[in-house]
């Protein structure tokens, strides 16, 4: 499989998903400055974590205007399979790849914790390693992660199977729902499935020791299915 | 444009005597701009003009320790060619002006003096002290330094993965910020400060120099009064988007070898930075002013040099490596300046557009910088409080709920949950043990961070304070299985001019000193922060350590937390019931009185040679120091943390059960243990007090058959303190 992670100036979760991603696979991404305007061939893009221009203006917002962008989009386009995490879930919805926004928290206070999500759809090369409505202990850590979008939107993402994770509760926790998002929705996919955003952390959860492992079937899933 | 006076002088805080050295360093009147200058570099918070007599009798050195104090941070080598670079650092007095900028701009300001010096900050710790929370201003300055705190390391992407929280009225008109961050570099590739090379290039890097922070080190070394909230002009705001970039771009250029030397701009900034490059190299230095990149027009060269503006750098490359350096600035969209070469003259020199505003010979003013021997006195000594003093309670555990459940003993999770302290995803003990502990990348090697003061025991003895804070810092680490390296620490005290809160200073750096040479645990960096007064008001002595430790094996460690039923818990160490300044007096009786508990510091260092090597021998299912609340409260936290109950039966000596239960005896930690009988015979064949005082199992603790509380109700009344005082309004 060959990936490549897109370095924006503030990412800081970019050298975590590559270890990740080299730990799944064998072979290290490709890191790529977000000022190059191409790209080469690729199975995986991904976009990760941190605060791109220190996320002023919104999350996302100006590096969804990156230079890199335009290619990442083509590619994504053209059915590359393309992940955004937490940073770079706000960047795929400032890019339109995705519907919707991430607005700030419902208790406006950044939250990093471990939360439980359940995996709504199996269908596709991010989530096919997962067992439908299996329950993941993954770790969040987001000040803008309460996902909106139109109520006609939120029906045609759960119609069409494109919600990707849902918050759950566990331990016998009333509401699972860290930040308030719209009918739980933790990530979401593109209409072809191809490209998930996801504010959960699945790069932090790859080793027992730090966080448990319920993301390293996403990884090895992308591989089996993107090995070539 | 001279109308330097004395009257001007004291305003800029220096003292008739002071202004008289300044005079006959100069020889003549100094210009507005180099009073400015004198002001800053002899301020308490940049000369150390109170302390410095009294940290060189500090134990600095060790054959791990690559850099003592002096540098931006404290350097030890940590083996298989890396280093840890550590430093802890105040910003008190702007975090109580301005609790989110003060706050954040202390934390970019550590970490930028770490990698300063080539490291990747890694870890970022804190210790806050702050008023009695139903202080008017209490709940908004907690809200304001938490989110100052996260804002800035979440953004730089470095993990916040623990501290100390306290609250005492003491801290009512002063709230104590300080910060700590623990960054890796190769030993072979650390960058100091000394400018060299005659014709050399000075480069400033980072961001625009603006109006903020004028005067900042001069506010941070005066008392408060009831103008506060004026002074909020001299905090700094800080961008901490610009420092991750900086911390970046100086990486990227530390891996090549354009660097000679490299001093980050903190207090007094541009000033500071260049007497101190240049005093080090024994060089001069000219900087041409109309270079600096600036964020406004129009501002005098005294603003430019006192200015505090954040996420700045200066270095001096080699000759011909300046194109070099520009490319990876521009490349990280940052401010790149030459502004000003190395000379050979000894003299710190200021031009504007080619003509002179300021000149300054570089030796006097940093060797000439006052130094004070100020009177002190020793408070006398407690009485030893006993027993009988005391009222026996009913049903020991009756307070139990209550002391978990107060601001000093909750749990601390709505602070830390706004920290990221898992990016870089190394993270193995997350907030909430006895010491963090952080992987070091790509290997099975940890490094162990603790940060610990009891101010109580400091305001009753000083010395033993003193001694306890370091005390503690070792335990902490050894309970988790890592070995004591070095440790930084920040010295927070009242106004040094009186004589009895120097005789705290005095006391405590001497058990200080005394703690850390018995450990072999030298002081590698630090920082002082005096006149933490308002009013005349003093806190409480605050001599916070921030204890790093190295982790051999991640698989061979210890947590706090229960481990499974059935287990036997043992108590290390000897318990007399020491009540005295305890926080159950305190808590409970709300008294202060008392002798604290002797710190025995071969006990100490026995005792945690032994636990850690029984930790990393896989002997132990769970361990924690005793601190705070003594016996019952570390067992209580362990079974909090686990969710699962005890039952302890005490030795029913000639001791009342409250005392044992919750008296504050040092050198003790529970573990818990699958096989007591080995461990009591290696504890007895290491002449280590050792004895079974329970097992674990069910869902309540229970003492001697007669005294339960569930488990459950105790997590409820320690989870629930913090949060609902934050809702509050």
């Amino acid at each position: 499989m060959k990936s490549a992670v897109i370095v924006f100036p503030g990412s800081n979760c970019d050298r975590d998903i590559a270890v990740a991603l080299e730990r799944a696979s064998g072979v290290a991404p490709e890191m790529i400055w977000h000022r190059e305007t191409t790209l080469p061939l690729l199975d995986l893009i991904v976009l990760p974590g941190g605060f791109a221009y220190g996320d002023y203006l919104r999350g996302g917002a100006i590096a969804a205007r990156s230079p890199i962008m335009r290619a990442v989009a083509e590619r994504a386009n053209q059915g590359v399979p393309l992940l955004g995490i937490c940073n770079g879930f706000q960047v795929l919805t400032e890019s339109s790849l995705l519907p919707g926004v991430l607005m700030r928290n419902a208790g406006l206070k950044y939250i990093c914790r471990d939360i439980h999500v359940r995996v709504a759809s199996t269908e596709s090369v991010f989530t096919q390693g997962y067992a439908q409505d299996q329950l993941l202990r993954i770790p969040i850590a987001h000040n803008e992660g309460n996902y909106r979008a139109q109520e006609s939107m939120l029906d045609r993402l759960e119609g069409e199977g494109l919600v990707a994770f849902r918050y759950a509760a566990c331990d016998g926790s009333a509401d699972g729902n860290p930040n308030g998002s719209a009918r739980d929705i933790a990530g979401i996919f593109n209409h072809s499935r191809t490209v998930l955003g996801l504010m959960p952390h699945p790069e932090r959860a790859v080793d027992p020791a730090h966080g448990g492992t319920d993301g390293v079937a996403m990884f090895e899933g992308l591989v089996a299915a993107l090995a070539r | 444009m001279s109308d330097v006076n004395q009257a001007l002088a004291a305003e800029h805080g220096l003292s008739p005597s002071e202004y008289q050295t300044v005079l006959s360093i100069m020889g003549r009147e100094p210009n507005l701009t180099e009073l400015g200058i004198f002001s800053v570099m002899w301020s308490e918070h940049c000369s150390y003009k109170s302390s410095r007599i009294w940290l060189k009798t500090l134990p600095t050195s060790g054959p791990q320790v690559i850099c003592g104090p002096g540098e931006n941070a404290g350097v030890v080598d940590i083996g298989d060619g890396l280093a840890a670079v550590f430093k802890m650092e105040s910003h008190n007095h702007p975090s109580f002006i301005e609790p989110y900028q003060g706050a954040a701009t202390g934390v970019g300001g550590i970490m930028r003096d770490v990698f300063t010096m080539g490291a990747r900050p890694v870890a970022n710790m804190n210790a806050l002290r702050f008023g009695d929370p139903d202080h008017p201003k209490t709940r908004h300055l907690v809200a304001g330094v938490v989110a100052g705190i996260g804002g800035y390391g979440n953004c730089m992407g470095v993990p916040t993965i623990g501290g100390e929280v306290n609250f005492d009225p003491a801290y009512n008109g002063n709230i104590l910020v300080n910060a700590m961050t623990v960054g890796l570099a190769p030993t072979g590739k650390i960058f100091y400060s000394a400018a060299a090379g005659v014709g050399n290039p000075v480069v400033y890097i980072g961001s625009k120099t603006g109006r903020d922070g004028i005067h900042g080190a001069t506010m941070a070394s005066a008392q408060f009064d009831d103008d506060t909230d004026e002074k909020r002009p001299t905090v700094q705001v800080g961008d901490p988007f610009t420092e991750k970039l900086l911390l970046e771009a100086c990486l990227e250029l530390m891996a090549t070898d354009a660097i000679i030397a490299i001093q980050d701009m903190g207090a007094a900034g541009l000033t500071s930075s260049t007497v101190e490059m240049a005093d080090k190299g024994g060089v001069g230095i000219e900087l041409n002013l109309e270079a600096v990149p600036t964020r406004e027009d129009g501002m005098t060269p005294y603003e430019i040099m006192l200015s505090e503006s954040q996420e700045r750098m200066l270095m001096v490359l080699k000759p011909g490596r300046e194109a070099q350096a520009r490319a990876i600035f521009e490349k990280w969209e940052l401010d790149f300046a030459i502004i000003g070469r190395v000379t050979d003259s000894g003299h710190f020199v200021l031009k504007v557009d080619g003509a002179t505003v300021a000149d300054i010979p570089v030796a006097p003013l940093v060797n000439e910088a006052p130094l004070y021997d100020r009177p002190w006195k020793t408070a006398p000594r407690r009485a030893v409080l006993p027993h009988g003093a005391i009222a026996s309670p009913d049903d020991p555990l009756a307070v139990l709920a209550d002391l978990l459940g107060s601001a000093n003993f909750c749990s601390r999770r709505w602070i830390w949950e706004q920290y990221d302290h898992m990016v870089m995803a190394d993270t193995n003990q997350r907030p909430g043990g006895d010491a963090a502990i952080i992987r070091i990348h790509a290997t099975t090697r940890g490094l162990a961070i603790t940060t610990d003061c009891t101010p109580r025991y400091c305001h009753a003895d000083p010395e033993t304070g003193g001694k306890q804070a370091v005390a503690e810092a070792w335990r902490n680490l050894c309970a988790v299985g890592a070995r004591p390296l070095a440790l930084t620490n920040n010295l927070n005290f009242g106004n040094p001019e009186r004589p009895s809160i120097m005789g705290q200073f005095v006391g405590c750096v001497a058990g200080i000193a005394a703690a850390s040479s018995a450990f072999d645990f030298p002081v590698v960096s630090g920082n002082v922060s005096l006149y933490n007064e308002t009013n005349g008001e003093a806190i409480l002595p605050t001599p916070v350590i921030g204890g790093l430790g190295l982790v051999d094996d991640l698989d061979r460690t210890a947590r706090v937390a229960f481990a499974g039923p059935d287990q036997a818990i043992i108590l290390i160490g000897d318990t007399a019931g020491w009540l005295g300044a305890s926080a159950y007096l305190a808590q409970i009786e709300g008294r202060d009185e008392g002798a604290p508990p002797p710190v025995d510091l071969p006990a100490e260092r026995a005792n945690g040679d032994f636990v850690r090597q029984c930790i990393n021998a896989g002997d132990v299912t769970a361990c924690h120091d005793i601190s705070d609340g003594g016996l019952i409260v570390a067992v209580a936290e362990m079974a909090m943390a686990g969710r699962l109950g005890a039952r302890i039966e005490s030795p029913k000596a000639d001791l009342p059960l409250f005392a044992w239960l919750y008296g504050e005896d040092q050198a003790r930690y529970v573990l818990t243990v699958e096989n007591a009988d080995s461990l009591l015979a290696k504890a007895r064949a290491a002449g280590v007090a050792a004895m079974v005082i329970g097992r674990t199992g069910g869902e309540s603790l229970t003492v001697d058959d007669a005294y339960t509380i569930s488990v459950n109700e105790l997590r409820a009344a320690h989870e629930s303190w913090l949060p609902t005082y934050m809702a509050a309004s």
